[in-house]
Formats: structure tokens, C-alpha cells, sequence
């Protein structure tokens, strides 16, 4: 049996690893805590937006108004929340339920997730200009904190990410509920059989989706103190590729939590050595594409190696 | 015996459910006490399908009644399915494969009690079964996900089952580890519960079932002791007349060229049945893959294809199940019946409506969704699709999984009626009995080719001997 199909966090992990090291034989300087927070802290909510993006993989679906849905929760946090928190609290949760509603909608009806989260992603949009039509707006002085804590050892940039891979781990990995919602995107006739309301399983995963995009649009405006309504607009893209780097797929349920946030660690070191590199940004963008490339290459060699022997 | 317990488990009286225009089920009463085991029997879209999916919840009746002895509904009643249709979570480990139809399973160590539960099923039903508990489904193969499937049906599951419903479990199993099922399910009922079990191979029907039914056009046209029915009864009330086993003796042909051999050494010649045997799972499967993609896959593929395949896997390599049946037919005969790359609608509409009449599919309207047909026209959909193509080599992986009798006979026919126009056969089958309809048989052990038989050597006895011969000697 191939170990590395058995155990699909080692590709994700090995990637990292050797970025990282060719991080710090570029730029020695950044292996200490102040570098490595650096390096890792914009991980952080793009951490928070893979794991959403993983929520609705999940389930067999694809969202593609995760970059605006959290742009949005990022002006509502930088307005809102910070000048009437009460308000700006039901305002945040009135978007994640609204999540649900749509995960709810969209197994009800048998719409195809591409197309209404595409036509969602205007909504948001749209409400984030309504809200914020200039960049601008605060941060709320405790999330501001919160951000910038500098815990013992590692920096928060490193602390939070782990975090968030244990906390879902436990939820979607090792938790009944989770197990059956990764039954969802395995079988979902099967567990329909089995007695489970599979339209309130999707509405779940649609809402825990709806709370990490809006955790990730927090932590977005906790790091950088004010907010914009194009501020997340590459997450949606880059939450997709982050599933991926990190041993997911796009159908059969098969996602890890761990790997999600490892995926979104490289993406995020990716473009730092780029720059490191001394790369223009014109081609970093090119540039992140080809490293990803290279990941998903790598990973289907060693899956027909595997299912050779 | 109290009388709770001697209440049916569910009764049905005078149930009914339509589609539609389509009568799929027509009135049935049943009662299942506990202790019956009842073999449920008919050809395909004879509605038993449609008949366990009323009994255990799947869908509503459209007149009559269900009546559970316990509890308002089937899952509460304790009644469990193990589908045809493989219906476990590809993606989950076995354990958490229970879990999903284990609802009261909680608490932090939930993974462990799964594992103890799932590991003592499989150990009662499946002595010897090797299989991990931590095992990712879709690194089991098709005969171990079967065994893990009725393991779950089998498991108490919080509660305790009452009556499982088997919808072709031996399908996919060898004949070692369908006798450990049908040993178990006599021991089940023995202890009080009831089983339905649905199966083509009439054989194992007789050797378990106390009663059996026969439905036939959503009707049931017989039912009584298993004792009152002989064989040919059955056959007969089910409406398709098989031949007498002394009347398919393969005639001696003469045969073509050889037109290919691999390097395993399997081997056909030009019209004929070249059949590939042994246990189940020791590498015919993936001979038969290898040799499909060697004629197949190519950069620069030409025009007529050299092979045809029909997997046996419906849902996994068969049906493209989007499309309607005329699309999944003549998907092998589009460059055929294109002109200047655009598909000529009329010729491709004839070609499916031929192949419906000459194979039988029973619909009536090829365009219906494929999924609209119950799997053993399914099945024969995908025959028509592998003989419409003009390929001079169709390749089929056990293709005969859940086809009823009177269509094995049909198929049979036609396949041999194909082979004497000079098409060449590979066939592997789990069934003896199809097995001796080739021309010549590769009995396969170990991934490797341990006999070649032919002619008047094709007996069961020669290539049961070919199969174990190694693990009776070691």
C-alpha cells in the first residue's frame, strides 16, 4: 500500500517544508519570531477562508463568492461592529445564516452551486460598496489586539493557523457530524437512507462555511486596521487552491482540515519567496500558478505510482 | 412467544406505487413475520426493487398501506437494506461508514465503538474476512465492500435488526463467502428475525428462503413454502421459460485467425468466446482492463474502434448517468453515424430503437433518463451499447451482475449469434454456469493464468480444481 496515499497530508506538508527552507537559505534573516510573523501573517485569514471554501468542497459544491463574502464581513467589521457591536454582531450573523438559507436552497432546488454562489458574489459585492464605497472604516481595539498578541515561542502567525487545523480536525475529522458530513460528499443517497435530513446537513455545511468566511473577514481587518470593499477579492481563488495543495478534491468528500490550512501557509510563503526572489509582482501571480502546478503534478505521480503497484 | 413478538414485523396490505403511467408495483399484501426468510424473486422490473423501497421508507405508497410491528417507521421497526446498488461512503473508513446509520453512536470515543461493532459483525458473518475496520472504502474491492455493507445491514446498530432486506448480495461475492452469508442469514432467522432476500441465482434462493415470492408485473403470481416450488415451477412463474441445461452444449466451431494474445498468455481467436474464470478478485478484472486500454487508449485512435467494453461496475465504468438511454447506447457509434463531425439524429435514434427491441430494454421512450430503468436494464442498455459498435472484440467484466434468468438466456443467444459473424468474446464471470458457455476458459489464480480448458474440459469440477488447486497444497 502507498504511504503516501494513505496518508495524503505528507504531500502537502513535504511542499511547505521545502518552500520554507528555500525561504530561509534565500533570506536567513526571516528564520526568527519577528520574520516568521512576517511571513505568515497575512496566512491567517486566508487560513480561515480555506477552511470555508473546504466546508462547501466538502459537500460536492464549489464557491465562488467566498472572495466578496468575506470582503464584506471585513467592512462590516471595520464599520459596524466597531461603532455599534450589538448591530454589528446581528449583522454577522445574519450573513452566516444567510449562508445556511443558501446551502439549504441550493439542495432543495438542485441548483448548481457554481451558479448561484457566482450570482451571490455580486450581492456581496454590492452590500460591501453600499457599506464602505471608500476604503476606510476601524478596527475594533480588541480584535486589533487580539491579532497583534505576541504569545511565548512562536508568533501568532504560527499559533493561530495551528489552531485552526486542530479545531477543525477535531470537528470534521474525528466528530460524528463531521464524519457525516463528509458522507454527504462521499454518498449522499446513503445517508439519506440511513435517516439523515440531508438538507439540513447541507444548510450546516453552508453555515460553518458562512462562520469561517466571516472569522476570516475579522482576522482580515484585526491585521490590517481598516477595511475596503475589494480588500478579499483573491481569496476565492486562492481558498480553492489552498483545498486543493492541501490533499483535497473537488468531489467524493475527500478534504482535510489540516492540510487546507498547510495549503494556504504555502500559498501565502509562495508569494514572500517570490518576492525574496526579487520577482517583479507582475509575474508572481504566473509565478504562485506554476508552484501550484507543480504541487498537483507531483501529487498525481505519486497517485498513479501508487495504483501501479 | 408473546405478542409482541409474534407480530409482523412490517405487513403490507394492498400497497401500491405508480410512476407515472408505469404500474411499477400493483397491488401487493405481505406480511413478514419474525423468523421468515423470505426469497423475493422475478425478473428485472418485476418491481422488487420498487417493493423494498416501500417497505423500508424509500418511497411512499400510492395507495394501500405499510404497518410496522414496532414504531411508526421502518428504521424505528428495525428494518435495514443492503442495496444492489453499492451504497456505502467511498471516502469514510468503515467504521465511520457505520456511523452514519449508527445515529445513537456519540461521545468522544465514538470511533472505537464503532470499530468494535463493525469488527465483531464482519467477524460473526464473515469468518476470516481480513478486512480493517480503519480501511478507506475505496481501497476495499468491490466483493469486500459488499461484505462490509451486510455486515452494517447486520449490526445492532443501537437497537437491534429486525429484518434486513438483501437485494442481490451474492452478486459480487465468490461462492466461499456467499455460503458464510447464507449460513449466517439462516442462523439470523433462527434467532428471530426475518430476512427478504432477493436473488437471480435461484440456487441460493431455494437453499435459504422458508417462503418465496414471486412477483411479476408488480403482482405477486405465486407465493408459498419453499418446499411446494421445484426450480422449473419457479422459472415458469415468473414468466420466462429457461432451457433445460442439456440444450446449450457448445457446439465445436471453427474459428478464425488469432488475433490477439497478451502477455499473460491470454489468447482468442477470431468468433470466439474466450472466458476468463476463477475466484473472485484474483486479477481477471484487471487483465480484461489492461487489455481494453492497450486496444484502446492511443494518442492517434482509429476511426472504428478495435474493442467494446461492458463493465460490470455499472455505476463505477458503465452508465453515464446524466444522459438519457439513447445517448448512453449509442455513444460507441457516434463517429458512425456522423457526418462532418455533426451526429445525425435519425440514424442514431434507429440504431437505439433497434437495439431496445432486439435486447429488450423495458421502457417506453429510449429518451427517459437512464436512471429511470431498473439496474438489470441498465445493464442491458450498456450490452446494447458494446454490441451496437462495429468493435471485432467485445470485452466484458462480469457483466451478468443482477440480470435476471430470462435475460442471461437472451444475452447468451446473442452473444453466440454475434460470435458465429466472427466477433470475438472475452468474458469473465463469478457464474460457472456462463463460464461453460465459452469456446475456451483461462481459469485465473493469483493474477495468474493456472489453467487453460476447452471444449468438453469446461466443467465446474476442472475449474473449481484450477482455482484452489494451489491453496489446497500449501
Amino acid at each position: 500500500m502507498n504511504i503516501l496515499l494513505r496518508h495524503r497530508i505528507i504531500l502537502p506538508v513535504v511542499s511547505l517544508a521545502v518552500l520554507l527552507a528555500a525561504t530561509f537559505y534565500m533570506q536567513p534573516r526571516a528564520m526568527s519570531y519577528f520574520g516568521l510573523n512576517l511571513l505568515f501573517n497575512l496566512a491567517v485569514p486566508i487560513a480561515l477562508a480555506t477552511i470555508a471554501q473546504m466546508m462547501i468542497i466538502m459537500v460536492n459544491d464549489i464557491d465562488l463568492s467566498l472572495g466578496t463574502f468575506v470582503s464584506l464581513a471585513a467592512c462590516v467589521t471595520a464599520t459596524f461592529l466597531n461603532d455599534a457591536p450589538i448591530l454589528g454582531l446581528a449583522i454577522l450573523l445574519a450573513l452566516i445564516l444567510s449562508y445556511a438559507l443558501l446551502g439549504a436552497m441550493i439542495h432543495a432546488f438542485e441548483l448548481p452551486a457554481i451558479v448561484v454562489t457566482l450570482g451571490m458574489s455580486f450581492v456581496w459585492g454590492g452590500l460591501a460598496l453600499f457599506i464602505l464605497p471608500l476604503p476606510g472604516g476601524v478596527s475594533p481595539g480588541w480584535l486589533r489586539a487580539l491579532m497583534t498578541v505576541k504569545p511565548p515561542f512562536a508568533p501568532m502567525a504560527v499559533v493561530a493557523p495551528i489552531i485552526i487545523a486542530a479545531v477543525t480536525h477535531l470537528l470534521i475529522v474525528r466528530s460524528g457530524i463531521g464524519t457525516v458530513l463528509r458522507g454527504v460528499g462521499g454518498n449522499a443517497r446513503s445517508v439519506q437512507r440511513a435517516g439523515w435530513p440531508v438538507i439540513w446537513l447541507k444548510a450546516l455545511a453552508y453555515g460553518l462555511a458562512g462562520l469561517f468566511g466571516v472569522l476570516a473577514g475579522m482576522a482580515l481587518v484585526g491585521l490590517t486596521t481598516s477595511a475596503d470593499a475589494n480588500i478579499a477579492l483573491r481569496y476565492t481563488l486562492l481558498s480553492i487552491a489552498g483545498v486543493i495543495l492541501g490533499g483535497g478534491e473537488f468531489t467524493g468528500g475527500k478534504v482535510s482540515p489540516a492540510g487546507a490550512v498547510i495549503g494556504a501557509l504555502t500559498l501565502t510563503l509562495a508569494a514572500s519567496f517570490l518576492s525574496f526572489m526579487r520577482l517583479s509582482p507582475d509575474w508572481q501571480i504566473g509565478a504562485q500558478g506554476a508552484i501550484l502546478i507543480l504541487v498537483l503534478t507531483a501529487r498525481l505521480i505519486f497517485s498513479r505510482k501508487g495504483a501501479g503497484t | 412467544m408473546s405478542d409482541h413478538e409474534s407480530r409482523p414485523i412490517v405487513a403490507l396490505v394492498d400497497a401500491a406505487r405508480h410512476f407515472g403511467p408505469v404500474r411499477a408495483l400493483d397491488g401487493v399484501s405481505l406480511a413478514v413475520n419474525p423468523g421468515d426468510c423470505i426469497g423475493l424473486v422475478g425478473h428485472n422490473g418485476a418491481g422488487k426493487s420498487t417493493l423494498v423501497n416501500l417497505i423500508n421508507g424509500g418511497f411512499a405508497p400510492t395507495s394501500g398501506t405499510i404497518g410496522f410491528g414496532v414504531g411508526e417507521t421502518a428504521l424505528a421497526a428495525g428494518v435495514r437494506s443492503v442495496f444492489q446498488e453499492l451504497s456505502l461512503c467511498p471516502n469514510l473508513t468503515v467504521a465511520e461508514n457505520l456511523r452514519i446509520s449508527h445515529t445513537s453512536l456519540s461521545g468522544l470515543n465514538w470511533r472505537r465503538a464503532a470499530r468494535a461493532e463493525i469488527r465483531q459483525s464482519l467477524d460473526t458473518i464473515f469468518p476470516g474476512h481480513g478486512i480493517d475496520a480503519d480501511a478507506e472504502v475505496d481501497t476495499l474491492s468491490i466483493a469486500q465492500r459488499q461484505m462490509v455493507e451486510i455486515a452494517i445491514g447486520f449490526a445492532p446498530r443501537g437497537s437491534m435488526a429486525r429484518l434486513v432486506i438483501l437485494d442481490e448480495p451474492t452478486s459480487s461475492l465468490d461462492a466461499g463467502i456467499a455460503d458464510q452469508l447464507l449460513t449466517h442469514v439462516g442462523r439470523f432467522c433462527a434467532g428471530g428475525g426475518a430476512v427478504i432476500f432477493i436473488s437471480h441465482m435461484l440456487g441460493e434462493v431455494f437453499e435459504v428462503a422458508s417462503r418465496i415470492v414471486v412477483l411479476k408485473d408488480g403482482k405477486v403470481v405465486a407465493e408459498g413454502e419453499a418446499d411446494d416450488f421445484t426450480r422449473k415451477g419457479l422459472v415458469d412463474a415468473m414468466g420466462h421459460v429457461a432451457p433445460e441445461a442439456g440444450d446449450v452444449a457448445v457446439t465445436a466451431r471453427e474459428f478464425g485467425p488469432e488475433i490477439l494474445r497478451t502477455g499473460q498468455g491470454l489468447a482468442a481467436r477470431k468468433g470466439e468466446i474466450v472466458g476468463l474464470s476463477g475466484l473472485a478478485g484474483h486479477g481477471q478484472a484487471e487483465a480484461l482492463a489492461q487489455l481494453y486500454l492497450s486496444q484502446s487508449s492511443a494518442w492517434r485512435a482509429d476511426r472504428t474502434a478495435r474493442a467494446a467494453f461492458v463493465a460490470g461496475d455499472r455505476q463505477r465504468d458503465g452508465v453515464l448517468p446524466l444522459w438519457s438511454i439513447l445517448r448512453n447506447i449509442s455513444i460507441s457509434v457516434l463517429r458512425q453515424c456522423a457526418r462532418g463531425g455533426l451526429v445525425e439524429r435519425q440514424a442514431e435514434a434507429g440504431i437505439a430503437e433497434n437495439w431496445r427491441r432486439r435486447i429488450g430494454i423495458r421502457t417506453y421512450d429510449v429518451t427517459n433518463p437512464i436512471l429511470s430503468l431498473s439496474g438489470g436494464n441498465q445493464q442491458k442498455a450498456l450490452f446494447a451499447r458494446a454490441l451496437a459498435s462495429p468493435a471485432p472484440v467485445v470485452i466484458m467484466d462480469d457483466p451478468m451482475r443482477g440480470v435476471d434468468v430470462g435475460t442471461k438466456q437472451d444475452v447468451y443467444a446473442m452473444i453466440r449469434d454475434e460470435a458465429a459473424k466472427g466477433r470475438t468474446f472475452l468474458w469473465y464471470s463469478t457464474e460457472t454456469e456462463e463460464v461453460c458457455q465459452c469456446d475456451r476458459v483461462f481459469v485465473f489464480r493469483n493474477d495468474e493464468i493456472s489453467a487453460e480448458l476447452s471444449g468438453a474440459d469446461i466443467t465446474e469440477e476442472k475449474i473449481l480444481q484450477a482455482s484452489f488447486a494451489m491453496q489446497e497444497a500449501s
